[in-house]
């Protein structure tokens, strides 16, 4: 397959470039959502236009409602949605928790999916248990407890957690808390006894919550797949997370560099425009080049996630990171090349690089996927 | 089945048939690279069986025209060609300087009578080719070259001198950048070919840091070029350069594949990876490897449909050397003091050092690496005045 967009593809491309052009821009999204202290951290309005485009479900199945598509298209609107630094549900909701309903009985996707598909609901990821990504430790526990199960633990950095319909937990049902095996995921709903949040604003201005469940009381029903067997389903919903993460990074490093390489074009010093000048314009090509690597390997792993190929782990890792890399050095060289007006919060470079140091931590930052990929390769 | 999963099929049971053993091999030297040429030596049977073969079926030039001595496939067939010589590390049949980068510009500009000549000699491993662009003057001022062909009606009589000519004391004939017009800076330079047997031309190996000599110098004396032997219009020939420099970027990039993309952490551990700092840096490295290889394939498969901007070579040149680069450091350091025998059997002959020092060519040679940046600010990102 190559690497780049089919024609249905570029045709989705450019129908939500323009879309989040015009509804999910800084200035009616993030800046209007965080100016008013919104609670939630995103706009339920635009979360009803995006149903209304078929974008909550793109990665249901089609007779769930959905539409069926893969990372390459769900990618497409995250690199959008960097692009605009637009506060959006759609990377937890629509990615990852689509992919966790994709393992779930008819009961449960019936119970949830309609009401993510309508716009009307969200859910929340609860996966790590402290400030860094390490899916591969759970703690949080749940035991059997008549007919259900009983919930005991907590979970950091559950983007819109308060906010949530429903909260998509890992959590231990047997063995010890590194075991590969032993997990299950539970869908739990807003209003479930014993569910509390220490509703946080990042410094992006989103909105996530350290959970407590301290002894939640759950149906059977609320178990995703099989009880202890939840670890693949766990890993393909992290994986969705992090090539969807990667590619709102490439986003927003995107974002970042063309209002950087526009500044160059009309600030003047010295008499002449700034990127006249060989030291800014040379790091400005470099630039360019490690945004483009970044996205030629987030659309790789996107295309080798999509057709189940097994080096998909791997170049998901490389992408995750590599997308992480670029991003960085894009806010930093763009706060730097702004001068002065890139510290004032008047100017959106700013807001990039908040955004992107909050993406880069979601589902391991650049130095975890490293490691894995040294991992992965066997050394 | 599809058409191209039964042209999959097909390769891969021609491989298999059809790859000696010994062609699946890792290379390891400069030896093992297939150049072909009038007096090429081969190393060993097997590499001239896989030549030979490979060339009978248009399998040298997967992708050119079949009377030009190509397969004709198309980009998606070429591709798959790719994969399924990858997936039996199959080494390349015939590395040359004539497929990556006078084919290209003679398949652009070239006469029909040309394309039939050359290409399928080149096609064949008949003849090899050395590039004379670079002059003792003129290295990233390129456009500044010397060298000059007076015009004496059916031919021209060419004197001057070229250097960093690559391989020119074993090639067969030379692409060469020639003044032809004193008066007109970029459009007085034509493009000729000449045989480098023609009386008056005279190589000189140059004694590198590498201690090889892979590069020459070069001179003409009086060295008779029938006009036939043009490529594109008199005068013109700054535009079949530049066309034929974006494929020398892309061809010294590596992106079209080989172990440059490879990551090289777990090849590095197998002799044991004791120091923790240097892991990381490896991983950090093959993070980028891989990525770079992605970014490589979509070149590859941007530039087979036309798209992708024009300049995007130069961009794939700074990145892919610079990688190069790096890589060969760390093995440097992987390798420790066996890394720095010079001549010593258990090294080949001090391959890892002579490597290393071999690759700090990668990014002045083609266009440095600051002149590649150069081009992606003017011409990708536009930005004023440069």
């Amino acid at each position: 397959m190559p690497l780049y967009h089919t024609e249905d593809q570029a045709m989705l491309a450019d129908t939500v470039t323009g879309f989040m052009a015009d509804e999910g821009a800084i200035k009616q999204q993030l800046r209007h959502f965080r100016d008013m202290n919104c609670q939630d951290g995103f706009g339920h309005a635009l979360w009803k236009q995006f149903a209304e485009m078929g974008l909550t479900g793109m990665l249901a199945a089609e007779a769930d409602g959905g539409l069926a598509m893969g990372h390459v298209e769900a990618g497409i609107v995250l690199r959008e949605i960097g692009r605009n630094l637009t506060p959006s549900p759609f990377l937890t909701t629509s990615v990852m928790g689509v992919t966790a309903l994709g393992g779930a009985s008819d009961d449960l996707r019936g119970r949830w999916l309609p009401g993510v598909l309508a716009g009307d609901s969200v859910l929340a990821m609860a996966i790590d248990e402290g400030p860094k990504h390490r899916p591969e430790r759970i703690a949080c526990k749940a035991e059997k407890a008549g007919n259900g199960f009983r919930l005991q633990g907590r979970k950091a950095f559950v983007v819109q957690g308060a906010s949530a319909d429903a909260i998509i937990v890992a959590a231990r049902t047997s063995g010890s808390d590194s075991d590969v095996d032993g997990i299950t995921l539970f869908a739990v709903p807003k209003d479930a006894a014993g569910v509390s949040h220490e509703n946080l604003r990042l410094v992006d201005s989103a909105m996530a919550s350290n959970v407590t469940f301290d002894n939640v009381e759950l149906d059977g029903d609320c178990v995703i797949g099989e009880v202890d067997g939840g670890r693949a389903l766990l890993n393909k919903v992290i994986n969705a997370g992090r090539i969807g993460a990667a590619a709102e990074l490439t986003g927003v490093g995107q974002g970042a560099f063309d209002i950087t390489t526009a500044y160059l074009k009309t600030r003047k010093q010295f008499g002449q425009l700034i990127g006249e000048f060989q030291a800014l314009q040379h790091r400005a090509a470099h630039l360019y080049s490690e945004l483009e690597i970044a996205e030629a390997a987030v659309i790789k792993a996107q295309q080798l996630l999509d057709g189940g190929s097994e080096r998909a782990d791997l170049m998901v890792s490389v992408a995750k990171a590599k997308a992480a890399k670029a991003c960085n050095l894009s806010v930093r060289e763009g706060v730097q090349m702004h001068g002065g007006v890139g510290m004032t919060d008047e100017f959106d470079i700013g807001l990039y690089m908040k955004r992107d140091r909050s993406l880069a931590e979601f589902m391991g930052d650049q130095y975890y996927h490293a490691e894995r990929v040294a991992q992965l390769s066997g050394y | 089945m599809s058409d191209l999963d039964a042209f999959r099929a097909e390769i891969r049971a021609w491989l298999e048939e059809n790859c000696p053993a010994e062609m699946r091999e890792p290379v390891s030297d400069d030896g093992d690279i297939c150049w072909g040429g009038r007096n090429f030596q081969f190393k060993n049977e097997a590499q001239k069986t896989w030549m030979d073969r490979c060339a009978a079926k248009g399998y040298t030039v997967p992708d050119w025209p079949k009377p030009y001595g190509g397969a004709g496939m198309s980009p998606a067939e070429a591709k798959i060609w790719r994969e399924e010589c990858g997936r039996i590390n199959a080494r390349l049949p015939l590395s040359s300087f004539g497929i990556w980068m006078l084919g290209p510009a003679l398949l652009k500009f070239g006469t029909e009578e040309q394309k039939v000549h050359y290409l399928n000699q080149i096609a064949r491993g008949e003849i090899r080719w050395c590039q004379g662009y670079s002059e003792p003057g003129s290295g990233s001022d390129l456009v500044s070259l010397q060298t000059f062909g007076e015009d004496k009606g059916d031919h021209w009589v060419v004197n001057g001198q070229k250097i960093w000519t690559s391989y020119a004391d074993k090639a067969d004939w030379i692409f060469c950048l020639v003044r032809t017009d004193k008066t007109n800076k970029y459009q007085g330079i034509s493009f000729l070919l000449f045989d480098m047997m023609t009386p008056g031309v005279t190589t000189k190996p140059i004694k590198l840091i590498s201690g090889n000599s892979p590069f020459c110098e070069t001179f003409f004396d009086n060295v008779v070029v029938p006009k036939t032997q043009i490529v594109g219009e008199l005068n013109r020939g700054w535009d079949v350069a530049k066309y034929l420099l974006g494929h020398e970027r892309e061809m010294i990039s590596g992106a079209g594949g080989g172990d440059r993309l490879n990551a090289i952490g777990a090849v590095v551990a197998r002799n044991g990876l004791e120091d923790p700092i240097l892991r990381a840096e490896l991983a950090q490295f093959d993070v980028d490897a891989l990525a770079y290889a992605c970014m490589g394939e979509k070149f590859l498969d941007e530039a087979k449909v036309g798209r992708g901007h024009p300049a995007q070579p130069n961009m794939i040149k700074y990145v892919g050397t610079e990688l190069n680069k790096r890589r060969h450091e760390l093995l440097m350091a992987a390798g420790g003091a066996t890394a720095l025998e010079w001549d010593s059997e258990r090294t080949n002959g001090g391959s890892p050092s002579r490597s290393w020092l071999r690759t700090k060519a990668n990014s002045i040679e083609g266009g440095t690496s600051e002149v590649m940046l150069n081009v992606v600010a003017k011409r990708i990102l536009e930005l004023p005045g440069a």
